[in-house]
């Protein structure tokens, strides 16, 4: 993936698969340390199934044997030396609280570090595509937060879809005026 | 700044609107948004169509949704055309230059961009 945003953007379509009704994309930067979380409240996954989600030839799909999108994520982290770790707790296991916990970290200073990119547009796709469930987003660094969460936004909406282009041209005009306080 | 004050206006726009979209029977477009899809380039393709669709003035006629791995990784980003009473059309290789070209000669002016089809394209 040329960006990091583009992991994002794939991993967090895995939450939305698995049921989640909200997904949380939590980025906070520490001096040249970044730590990505992706957080579902989804049906979760067996411990088994979280060992091998990092094996890229591990799928839950049937039609092909190949999953290429924690794999990824991982490289990405530890090409910078940094890491992938994966905490899941399955809906039966616990009915009230179950979903993923994906964290990775970055040494954003390696010399393998892919670019952050654009993570507004990786949350207006996510909108876009997936107008029911709610997404939770963050980026901290350095005491600046740039923050979206759609739940505020389907409130004052009330029955207009959270895709609707007008809608979408807020989002992202937004999140860009956050990110530009951002520097 | 960006207030959800503003976003209350929206509401207040769409509401009535909204009701109108229901039963749509138009074209539908769908962008593979599959890890294949995505690393291909499939965000800003998928984007192209979305703002290009309001752009035009299709809204109540096009519908773009996203889709997961659609089989044909080495043809992603792949875009593929819907439409009542025809048969399905499926755009290889796509840029968002490629898809503003689909966007108006196909969705607007009804004719299919041969070339940049699955049987024009080569893997």
């Amino acid at each position: 993936m040329k960006e990091l945003s583009l992991n994002i953007l794939d991993v967090a379509e895995n939450s939305v698969k698995a049921g989640a009704t909200l997904t949380q994309i939590l980025l906070t930067e520490e001096n040249t340390l970044l730590t990505l979380e992706i957080i579902d409240d989804g049906c979760g996954m067996s411990e088994d199934v979280v060992r091998s989600v990092t094996d890229p030839f591990y799928t839950t799909r049937e039609t092909r044997k190949v999953g290429m999108g924690i794999p990824l994520l991982k490289l990405a982290a530890e090409q910078t030396e940094g890491e992938l770790t994966i905490t899941s707790v399955t809906e039966e296991a616990n009915p009230e609280e179950h979903g993923t916990h994906v964290t990775a970290t970055f040494n954003m200073d390696h010399l393998d570090f892919t670019p952050i990119g654009d993570v507004s547009s990786t949350i207006l796709t996510l909108i876009q595509g997936h107008p029911d469930t709610d997404f939770l987003f963050q980026h901290t660094k350095d005491g600046n937060v740039v923050r979206l969460d759609t739940r505020e936004l389907r409130e004052v909406l009330e029955d207009v879809p959270l895709n609707s282009y007008d809608v979408l041209e807020w989002v992202g005009a937004y999140l860009r005026e956050q990110y530009d306080e951002f520097a | 700044m960006k207030s959800l004050a503003e976003l209350q206006a929206i509401k207040n726009r769409m509401k009535d609107k909204v009701n109108l979209r229901d039963g749509l029977e138009g074209i539908r477009v769908v962008v593979g948004m599959a890890t294949c899809g995505i690393a291909a380039g499939a965000r800003p393709v998928l984007n192209a169509l979305v703002e290009g669709v309001n752009k035009e003035g299709l809204e109540g006629k096009v519908s773009v949704t996203q889709t997961g791995c659609i089989g044909l990784c080495q043809y992603e980003p792949i875009v593929e055309v819907f439409e009542a009473g025809k048969e399905k059309v499926t755009y290889v290789k796509m840029t968002p230059e490629k898809a503003e070209e689909v966007l108006h000669t196909h969705l607007k002016g009804g004719q299919v961009v041969g070339d940049y089809t699955i049987g024009a394209v080569s893997a």
